[in-house]
């Protein structure tokens, strides 16, 4: 079962640690053009869906073949501060109504779930997407939703995991991909990631 | 089976189901116009609660003001209609859960002139609300844009088939905001009319602020003449983050899940979106002919409630069920002459029927569709 944990200080991969000489956003964009490079798309995101696109990336590059274009895959992704880290961008456009420029680009990012369609657009993923908010991390009923997406008979894996971003600098991401059939995922199993 | 055991809907119309749907067969709405709302620039048209309407039901059921946001308050006074009809729910069971649907929970909190109490975060609301009535299991907030009122009702449906819960209380709610309100403006997403789904000249839509509570339970066979959640199912475009798919890919998708092995002939009505913005309207024409679902009636209930976001997939739901206890399609309010390249059998008019299944469907932001299968106990 592949996995990616991205800190805003380290980004590990299968249990690897990948070389990184930035922090915060520095470090997402130095990952994007040193392992990814090929989406520019990923430049106009806010702070959630860069942390949510490179963790994807990252966990899809394990894959071999990469699967791309199916409806078998879902992506169910889970946080604490839903999208509040833009919801604060765009609250500051309309704060002062003497310095009042709301923009429709950063508000389209006032939503949770636009990471999951971030990754089924770069990806073709036609099946679930689903973004679930929690006081805090619970490993034990991100296992128990995924285990019951599996009741979708369309759905024979998912692209599940943690996806938190305070602010543009404070983040936290733990990304896996988990089989209909896979026994190793267990609330244990994300807990250690 | 999961069955419906209870419900609600709180809305400007009314604090409970029944009144809801007396208003709407009268064909009413609370959609206004206003101006300086918020201080909102430019004039909208919106369905909202009077000020102080909500705090002074919550009062009167004696929750402390002090203690609750707007939206928390709301969502408990919906939840607090729904288990007075089921007394028997041990609602402190490790076997009975709490589902929350939003898209933007307390987020009026972020403006530097809030002075309500709370805060910004989902998971407090959630607490909160699971508090107040004394949930002991881990309340979860499903904020999945416009289509969350099904997600949640999904993640429900599939708690209680994988065993791990008997009993599961689904409340949606969102409550409107200088912050929502502006960012649809900036989208240019809202008509200053009263919107118009599925029709000729429809030109946006309406936000709206409303509550909705569903509780599920399981129970053996189907002899019960309870309303049961059969399928459901959440696909995504893989298109764009904001427009829909110009071929209604998630919405036939989803469709195509839950109507697997169904006759269509049985389906007596389909809930659509139905937001009246140029391009959802037509995708979703476009979805259904391409599921064969044209001929079947459909409706949408945006015309009296507007888009009430979290809500509108919980409240569309219930409505929809007590319509059709009644042998009622409602009338799609607003439409007057079909305005999508797919022609689609929806009415201005209500017409009566005696399907007893239904499908709903809602599409959003983030290319998301999701799509449920609904029937009625007892029925063929």
């Amino acid at each position: 079962m592949n996995w990616v944990r991205v800190r805003k200080d380290s980004v590990v991969i299968n249990g690897n640690m990948l070389a990184t000489e930035s922090t915060g956003q520095a470090m997402l964009k130095e990952v994007y053009k040193k392992c990814i490079g090929d989406y520019p798309k990923f430049f106009k995101m806010d702070a959630l869906c860069r942390l949510g696109f490179v963790a994807s990336e990252l966990l899809l590059q394990q894959e071999s073949p990469r699967v791309v274009n199916t409806e078998h895959r879902a992506v169910i992704l889970f946080n604490r501060s839903s999208s509040l880290c833009d919801d604060r961008n765009y609250q500051e456009t309309i704060q002062d109504s003497d310095n009042f420029f709301p923009s429709p680009a950063v508000f389209v990012y006032t939503l949770p779930n636009i990471i999951t369609g971030e990754i089924s657009i770069r990806n073709k993923y036609y099946g679930e997407t689903l973004f679930a908010v929690l006081k805090q991390f619970d490993a034990r009923e991100i296992h128990d939703i995924v285990c019951e997406a599996f009741l979708d008979s369309m759905t024979l894996d998912v692209i599940t995991g943690w996806v938190d971003c305070e602010s543009d600098d404070d983040f936290e991401a733990c990304m896996l991909l988990v089989a209909r059939d896979e026994n190793n995922f267990t609330p244990e199993f994300i807990n250690e990631i | 089976m999961i069955v419906k055991i209870a419900d609600n809907i709180t809305s400007p119309l009314g604090f409970d189901t029944a009144t809801n749907y007396a208003a709407v067969l009268e064909g009413r709405s609370c959609l206004k116009p206003h101006e300086d709302k918020w201080n909102v620039p430019e004039p909208f048209m919106a369905s909202l609660f009077e000020d102080g309407a909500i705090a002074k039901r919550f009062s009167a059921i004696g929750g402390n003001v002090h203690k609750y946001s707007r939206f928390e308050q709301l969502c408990i006074l919906s939840v607090a209609l729904a288990l007075k009809q089921v007394p028997h729910i041990d609602v402190a069971s490790k076997r009975t859960a709490l589902v929350i649907s939003t898209t933007k929970g307390n987020v009026e909190a972020l403006d530097s002139n809030y002075s309500g109490p709370g805060n910004e975060y989902l998971g407090y609301s959630a607490q909160m609300i699971a508090e107040y009535f004394g949930f002991t299991t881990t309340p979860i907030v499903v904020s999945n844009a416009c289509i969350s009122g099904l997600c949640a009702q999904i993640v429900a449906m599939r708690g209680i088939e994988s065993g791990r819960f008997d009993t599961i209380v689904v409340v949606g709610a969102d409550v409107q905001s200088r912050f929502i309100v502006t960012g649809f403006q900036s989208f240019k997403a809202l008509s200053h009319e009263e919107c118009k789904p599925f029709d000729i000249n429809r030109q946006g839509l309406n936000l709206g602020e409303a509550a909705a509570t569903v509780i599920y339970q399981k129970v053996e066979g189907e002899n019960h003449n309870c309303w049961m959640a059969m399928s459901g199912a959440i696909r995504n475009d893989a298109n764009h983050i904001s427009g829909p798919s110009r071929t209604g890919e998630g919405s036939y998708r989803a469709l195509r899940a839950v109507l697997e092995g169904v006759d269509i002939s049985q389906i007596g009505l389909v809930n659509v979106h139905g937001t009246s913005t140029p391009y959802n309207d037509e995708m979703e024409a476009i979805a259904l002919g391409r599921m064969k679902l044209d001929k079947t009636p459909i409706n949408t209930l945006k015309g009296y409630y507007g888009h009430t976001m979290g809500a509108a997939g919980v409240l569309e739901t219930v409505l929809s069920m007590h319509a059709l206890d009644h042998g009622i399609v409602l009338a799609t309010r607003g439409y007057e002459q079909c305005g999508t390249s797919i022609p689609v059998n929806v009415s201005a008019q209500h017409r009566n029927t005696s399907a007893m299944s239904f499908v709903k469907l809602l599409s959003g932001f983030g290319g998301c569709n999701a799509a449920m299968l609904f029937k009625k106990g007892g029925a063929a």
